[in-house]
């Protein structure tokens, strides 16, 4: 079920955070191996974007390791850690919107892990917005996609660093039904080249069908940890999270 | 998209073969808006080439024509406009305002004067030395305040502009508040007072022509593409990879080389540098109106803010019945251009002509 410790792509070790008197993250240990993709979830104030913050080095833990890659990432500001090949895709849509589509996602080819020129790095976008299906927008303005748009884009922006591990947090939220099913094509599609995925959603059919495993926060501290049939049979799971409309309809989907 | 090619027209209904055609249109189209955003637009190419040009006919119109008022008028528009070109570095592109900006300019006046005058420098190098001091310098300031952001770091600039004001007014060996006076034999070098202006306003228009360049080079580089990002949000362009700090501290020392290089230039032809003209913080909040005016974030903008507002300011100050409202105008000016035209000239022409992005940059 866990894969061994020397192919772990990301080693997270007791990490802590506190916020004032808030326990955010509490004691937490979890890996994720080259090209898996594990998903995050818990509900609201578990501390899963709090968990993607600290390796993403948007603020560094109290306490803890974060080992990415073999190098020591802990508390390293957030362009160190996009350089060792960790991207991210934000839940609340960052777009540079001043700047046209093409432009965004070369901010993220050429400063992401190769440090690709701006030629070399036209091509990456090239490639990448056929793949996110952006290439019929890039000389668009940031600012006027929609919001379907605009979370391909935060995808693409990642993906032009030629990540190995990507950071997804809640790329699905706000989609409709059709935008879903395209999204998690794409997310697939993005593990198949090899990517590693570390995801928070709340959209539990997509994680059903998405994710290699899963780890369960409750306030701060890891609840459980296992394949998602699994997960959504654990009674511990089960308990915590009793009546929560979520974990029910994560039940139904897990169902055969 | 995926029509089945194998299918051929002769068996399908006429509206499908219709549809198929209109599909198979939709998607040149797309191809087109494909390889339209990758392309460079042909002005691209020779917009350098329109600067030089721009650059020599400001140069010589005034020789040719030998109008010394004329010349005059223009060495204060190339001044200012190598002042708000380099402006627009920080505020345009890194979207850090600059409130202090002069600092670089007075400081390079101090250091290419008292060069000249105490170690008997050629003028050139004195300026050049100028220009390379005051950007280190810029890179040290820049390393500290540029940690804050918004506002905070616009009155850190006023504080960095008025704490070396008052240094300078109190460091003997500069003059202190009395300054530096260059005697005449300072202009022996270059043959006498008459040829020295001719020269200084030559080297300033090249300054200004080379602040331009560097404006545009600067803007369609990976580097200037680090600093847009930074301007429209800086938070995300870290996660994307940016090394802000570093590219926020280059961009502040860049925007200080020829701003200094042209303060050299200029007290050297004014004859004298004191601290009050040198650090005067108007013309600071000047730059900023020109900038603002004519469109902040290109490379045309500051040019043409500057342009207009030296020729505005110039018939202003002659005419004897508004010349002490100057700074009102200006005032007025930039309220009226923040409030209606924010995006300034040039932006107001991109908003009205979406076209015209591709060709004015």
């Amino acid at each position: 079920m866990n894969p061994p410790a020397t192919s772990a792509l990301l080693e997270v070790s007791a990490l802590s955070k506190h916020f004032g008197g808030l326990r955010a993250v509490a004691d937490l240990t979890f890996t994720v191996a080259d090209g898996e993709i594990l998903a995050l979830i818990g509900p609201n104030g578990a501390g899963k974007s709090t968990v993607f913050n600290l390796i993403n080095g948007v603020y560094p833990p109290d306490s803890g390791r974060i080992i990415f890659a073999g190098a020591d990432i802990t508390g390293k500001p957030t362009y160190e850690v996009a350089h060792h090949g960790i991207a991210r895709a934000h839940q609340i849509v960052q777009p540079l919107a001043g700047l046209s589509v093409l432009d965004n996602c070369l901010v993220g080819a050429c400063y992401g892990r190769d440090n690709l020129s701006m030629a070399a790095g036209r091509k990456v976008v090239r490639e990448v917005a056929e793949l996110v299906g952006l290439a019929d927008r890039l000389g668009m303005p940031a600012g006027q996609l929609t919001t379907a748009g605009k979370k391909r884009l935060e995808l693409a922006r990642a993906l032009c660093g030629r990540p190995r591990l990507l950071l997804l947090d809640e790329v699905l939220a706000g989609l409709n039904l059709s935008e879903i099913l395209y999204m998690v094509e794409t997310i697939i599609r993005i593990r198949d080249r090899g990517v590693a995925i570390l995801m928070v959603e709340h959209v539990m059919t997509a994680i059903m069908t998405l994710s290699d495993r899963i780890v369960v926060l409750n306030v701060g501290r890891k609840l459980a940890e296992g394949p998602p049939q699994a997960i959504a049979n654990d009674p511990a799971v089960v308990e915590a999270y009793l009546g929560d409309p979520k974990l029910m309809a994560m039940a139904e989907a897990a169902r055969p | 998209m995926t029509i089945s090619a194998d299918v051929g027209d002769k068996d399908l209904p006429p509206d499908e073969v219709a549809r198929k055609d209109l599909d198979q249109k939709n998607i040149d189209q797309q191809d087109l808006a494909r390889d339209h955003a990758f392309e460079i637009p042909a002005v691209r190419r020779v917009f350098p080439s329109l600067i030089i040009l721009f650059g020599a006919l400001f140069a010589l119109v005034p020789y040719w024509g030998d109008d010394v008022g004329l010349r005059e008028s223009f060495l204060l528009a190339a001044v200012y406009i190598t002042l708000a070109s380099n402006l627009n570095v920080m505020i345009g592109y890194t979207g850090y305002i600059n409130f202090g900006n002069i600092v670089f300019f007075g400081l390079g006046g101090y250091v290419c004067v008292d060069l000249v005058t105490r170690w008997h420098w050629p003028l050139v190098l004195a300026a050049l030395m100028a220009g390379v001091a005051v950007s280190l310098l810029a890179l040290v300031f820049g390393a500290g305040i540029l940690r804050l952001r918004g506002a905070f770091f616009a009155l850190a600039t006023i504080g960095v502009n008025e704490a070396v004001r008052q240094f300078v007014a109190n460091f003997e060996p500069w003059g202190g508040a009395t300054g530096i006076y260059l005697s005449f034999d300072a202009y022996e070098p270059l043959g006498g007072p008459m040829p020295a202006l001719w020269l200084v306003y030559f080297l300033l228009v090249g300054v200004m022509v080379l602040s331009l360049l560097l404006s545009y080079a600067i803007k369609t580089s990976k580097f200037g593409l680090g600093l847009l990002a930074i301007g429209q949000n800086e938070d995300a362009a870290g996660v994307l990879g940016v090394r802000t700090p570093r590219l926020k501290a280059l961009a502040y020392s860049a925007s200080a080389f020829f701003p200094a290089i042209a303060g050299g230039l200029y007290f050297f032809k004014s004859g004298i540098i004191e601290p009050n003209g040198a650090f005067d913080l108007t013309l600071s909040i000047e730059a900023i109106v020109m900038t603002m005016l004519g469109g902040y974030g290109t490379v045309t903008g500051p040019l043409l803010g500057a342009f207009l507002y030296e020729e505005l300011r110039g018939y202003l100050l002659t005419s004897p019945t508004i010349s002490q409202l100057q700074l009102v105008i200006a005032g007025a000016l930039l309220l009226a251009m923040v409030l209606f035209a924010p995006g300034g000239l040039v932006g107001f022409v991109h908003q009205r002509w979406p076209r015209s992005r591709g060709i004015l940059q």
